[in-house]
């Protein structure tokens, strides 16, 4: 068996894994980069269509694209790269730290000795039994990027008269690159008042292609022997469902874009705590889970709604990972409590004597909001935003001088009025 | 399973059996030990696909039902047959052990019942057990819990992974097996002493002895044999499958307290990891209606939770319903005394898995009675080579594999850790649509649900078979999965 040392392994070469590793390498430390597929770029590459790279290039770019400005950086830099390997298992030990083996065509099971590991293994999607559809078991039924896939790599249409239930962004792009291949996108059905995708695709997806989207709609059956033959569909009032106004909407495929969940039973395994409310790991102000030395960042972490933020979130992790290295280690670490009306926010500590950058979502669509910012109570700061809503992730900076007289039984607490 | 081989093939046999369950299986694989040319036909696309592939998987424990019905006495001497098949047939079979949890004081009487029946039926190590002892055999019981039983013997199968292995020592021992082959009409010739088997795509093949073991269909079967009248009426059970990884994993197959019309739903640690909840037992008038039900669906997970009461919604990675064959109360196994050289095989609800070994050899006493000559073969084989799984093998066990054979490194099913070499292994033992390279190798059974390979097994089944994408279906027939090639 194969047995090689490295300073850091990162796991997931999508764009939090590529940015992360770069981040490690160039700062002297050596650095493995595995990914289960046999290609750098991990989802983006069935991204076709453009939108990337607003904020990290000032540039519109494609999926396959803005993962090539990182892929080729990859390839110049002293990162190894291990492609068609499939991380099995990470266990800590004493002696040797931590010891990962690995599974691949070609060089077998690799067993892997270092120091650290970033977790970047992004995220999956939620599917039927997850949403717990009922009906039938026809085929048909795909998720949004099993379809994306199928059509954009595979050059396979998977069917004519589509449904698509969930408005998430995949979905959305899914809605137009359907219509665009001459398939008819009969609607878009989603439980929630108001859709779970970006506006921007509400409005280059759905609206430019006249297809409907039905808001406080569930999906109540699919129907159909041995392909699916339609949907039913049942209005919410107040939440309840008014079976009377139920409707059905005849078609061959039903897509589901019904949200993404970060993928960590390999961290799970390997003792990593979980936040229930973001489906990744608990982390500290470093990035670090509650496994020492195990470090998470981009969608395995939490679902961003940009690969741009979750890049910019790697990096930064990456820089988390060389401090560590060389035996840094965080000073006073104040924990961060997600407030009223605030489903979570990342990281779960901040650092004081530092710039610390906080991800958060909103539960709530409002307009006007102010996001409040306390500590042990006291108000420090608040700031205005226009509009908040669940799907649009909200960034906020908190510094030194936010932390003045924190100790480390202090709370930060970030709430949304 | 691939029939263009077979098409418009004619063969004469010895022995038909028309339906690939796991009755017709253990049927088929219990004559293949005798020097006779038998066939097998199923109407689906690939066998194990009726009322075999959606059930609890349970080897029952040999206490719900009283001896005086052959059902009890074939779910009896089944049970103990299981072991040495395993050892033969290596499919995932495990005597984990069977509970029976009362939440309430009354409820303890029906468990002393089911105690003395086992106690009556023979069953070894059956145990009354108090609050402590239950709770301690399964802590992850309802504080509730007032008492039970305890039954050692009982255990846990994939069905389907049972049957596909009955099929393939089967047919390593000379059986053959046409599938697609949608019974429609029989002639006996009374001169030949020979059945007529017609499909309904035009293959015929000939028998001197038929066998109705038609699970849902056998009322139709029977019918187009001339044979006796009678109606199978399908029950539906809805299940939930839970994730590996959740927290309400029993050690033991849990049971309620049974009413007397259903054992009623039960919490099943599967042999592969995962947990089945139900199922629940609805008449169905379509006998091909496999949807499921919102309320029932609820219903599910409220009395799991009674049981179990970390079972988590969270945890659902999918839901499904399979169809019971119900006829009488019990079994209905005779020779036919209606038609000439029929065994009938029908009604073969639960505890019908955990009789088919049992079915199998009760089969074939029942044609030697009607006049089958049985001369054993002296080079029947009754084991299949053990089939290396990746899921299960530790580091150093799978660099081996992948030093032998590297597909064994190529991880297609994340979730359920499937390597290329075992979807491989399934296509080439003729398992070619997604279904039935799912119940194979559990590839696309596991959380993501088919979502990240799904089209690395088409691309697979396209390399291996020659199929066209037009060709790849979901399980057969109409079920196509792609509609169009860009």
């Amino acid at each position: 068996m194969k047995e090689i040392h490295f300073d850091a392994i990162v796991i997931g070469a999508g764009a939090a894994g590529m940015a992360a590793a770069l981040e490690i390498e160039s700062s002297g430390f050596t650095c493995a980069l595995i990914d289960r597929e046999d290609h750098l770029g991990g989802i983006l590459m069935q991204c076709v269509h453009n939108g990337f790279g607003l904020h990290e290039f000032n540039e519109e770019l494609t999926g396959p694209e803005f993962a090539e400005r990182f892929a080729e950086r990859v390839l110049e830099s002293r990162v190894a790269v291990y492609l068609g390997t499939t991380v099995v298992s990470i266990r800590s030990n004493d002696v040797e730290g931590k010891e990962v083996f690995c599974s691949s065509a070609e060089h077998g099971v690799i067993r892997i000795l270092c120091r650290s590991v970033v977790l970047a293994m992004g995220c999956r999607e939620r599917n039927r039994g997850n949403v717990r559809i009922p009906g039938s078991r026809p085929a048909g039924v795909y998720t949004a990027g099993l379809a994306q896939r199928l059509v954009n790599i595979e050059g396979y249409i998977p069917g004519k008269n589509v449904v698509i239930i969930g408005s998430g962004d995949i979905g959305l792009i899914m809605a137009r690159r359907m219509s665009w291949v001459g398939c008819s996108v009969k609607a878009v059905v989603e439980i929630m008042p108001y859709p779970s995708g970006l506006t921007r695709n509400i409005v280059q997806c759905l609206n430019d292609f006249n297809i409907p989207l039905h808001l406080s709609c569930r999906t109540s059956a699919i129907y159909g022997k041995d392909r699916v033959e339609g949907v039913e569909v049942t209005p919410l009032e107040n939440g309840a469902p008014v079976m009377e106004k139920s409707f059905r909407i005849p078609c061959d495929t039903v897509l589901l874009s019904v949200g993404l969940v970060p993928e960590n039973e390999l961290s799970k395994e390997a003792g990593v705590e979980l936040n229930a409310m973001t489906n990744g790991p608990q982390i500290d102000s470093t990035m670090m889970t509650s496994v020492d030395g195990v470090f998470a960042c981009g969608n395995v972490l939490h679902v961003h709604d940009l690969v741009d933020w979750a890049a910019e979130e790697a990096r930064r992790t990456g820089a988390f990972v060389v401090a560590w290295l060389k035996g840094e280690r965080p000073a006073l670490q104040v924990r961060v409590k997600a407030g009223p009306n605030v489903r979570y926010a990342n990281p779960g500590r901040v650092e004081s004597g530092r710039e610390n950058k906080l991800y958060l979502r909103s539960l709530v669509v409002k307009n006007d909001a102010v996001l409040e910012v306390k500590l042990d109570g006291k108000p420090i700061r608040s700031i205005k935003k226009n509009h908040v809503q669940p799907s649009e992730m909200l960034t906020l900076s908190v510094g030194d001088k936010d932390l003045g007289g924190a100790t480390s039984d202090s709370v930060l607490e970030i709430s949304l009025v | 399973m691939k029939t263009a081989a077979h098409l418009g093939s004619e063969g004469d046999f010895d022995v038909a059996i028309v339906g690939c369950g796991v009755s017709g299986a253990n049927i088929a694989r219990r004559l293949s030990a005798y020097r006779l040319r038998v066939a097998v036909i199923e109407k689906e696309t690939d066998v194990s696909f009726g009322t075999s592939k959606a059930n609890s998987g349970i080897v029952h424990g040999g206490f719900h039902h009283n001896r005086k019905y052959l059902k009890a006495r074939l779910e009896l001497r089944g049970a103990l047959m299981f072991d040495e098949l395993r050892r033969q047939l290596d499919f995932p079979f495990r005597r984990c052990g069977i509970l029976v949890a009362a939440l309430h004081d009354e409820e303890m009487k029906a468990v002393e019942h089911l105690y003395l029946q086992g106690v009556e039926n023979g069953v070894i190590g059956i145990e009354m057990c108090s609050r402590e002892r239950i709770l301690e055999l399964e802590p992850k019981l309802s504080q509730d819990t007032v008492g039970g039983l305890y039954a050692p013997g009982g255990g846990i199968v994939e069905p389907y992974r049972f049957v596909f292995a009955l099929v393939e020592s089967a047919k390593k021992n000379g059986v053959a097996f046409y599938t697609d082959y949608k019974l429609s009409a029989t002639e006996w010739d009374a001169k030949t002493r020979r059945w007529t088997l017609r499909a309904a795509d035009g293959r015929t093949l000939h028998a001197r002895y038929a066998v109705n073991a038609a699970g849902l269909f056998a009322d139709e079967v029977s019918s187009l044999f001339g044979a006796e009248e009678f109606k199978i009426q399908a029950r539906k059970g809805e299940y939930y499958l839970l994730d590996r990884l959740t927290k309400a994993r029993p050690g033991r197959v849990v049971f309620p307290v049974p009413t007397a019309v259903s054992k009623g739903m039960l919490v099943i640690p599967t042999v592969e990891g995962t947990v089945l909840v139900g199922p629940t037992a609805d008449s169905a008038e379509d006998k091909t209606d496999l949807s499921t039900t919102e309320e029932r669906l609820e219903r599910i997970l409220d009395s799991g939770r009674k049981m179990i009461p970390s079972i988590s919604a969270n945890d659902v990675i999918t839901s499904f319903a399979g169809l019971r064959p119900c006829l009488e109360e019990d079994f209905y196994i005779e020779v036919s005394k209606k038609a000439p050289a029929l065994v009938q095989v029908a009604g073969i609800q639960s505890p019908g898995l955990t009789a088919s070994p049992a079915v199998g050899e009760y089969v074939k006493d029942l044609l030697k009675t009607a006049g089958l000559e049985l001369t054993e073969k002296p080079d029947w084989d009754p084991y299949l080579p053990p089939r290396p799984k990746t899921r299960e093998a530790s580091p150093y066990e799978r660099d081996e594999l992948i030093a032998k054979d590297p597909a064994y490194g190529n991880i297609v099913c994340r979730c359920e850790n499937v390597s290329e070499a075992e979807i491989v292994e399934a296509v080439r033992l003729g398992h070619t649509t997604l279904d039935g390279v799912k119940y194979f190798t559990r590839a696309q059974m596991g959380r993501c649900q088919g979502g990240f390979c799904a089209y690395k097994i088409i691309k697979i089944i396209m390399r291996e078979t020659g199929l066209g994408y037009d060709q790849i279906t979901k399980r057969g027939g109409a079920s196509r999965i792609l509609e169009g090639e860009l």
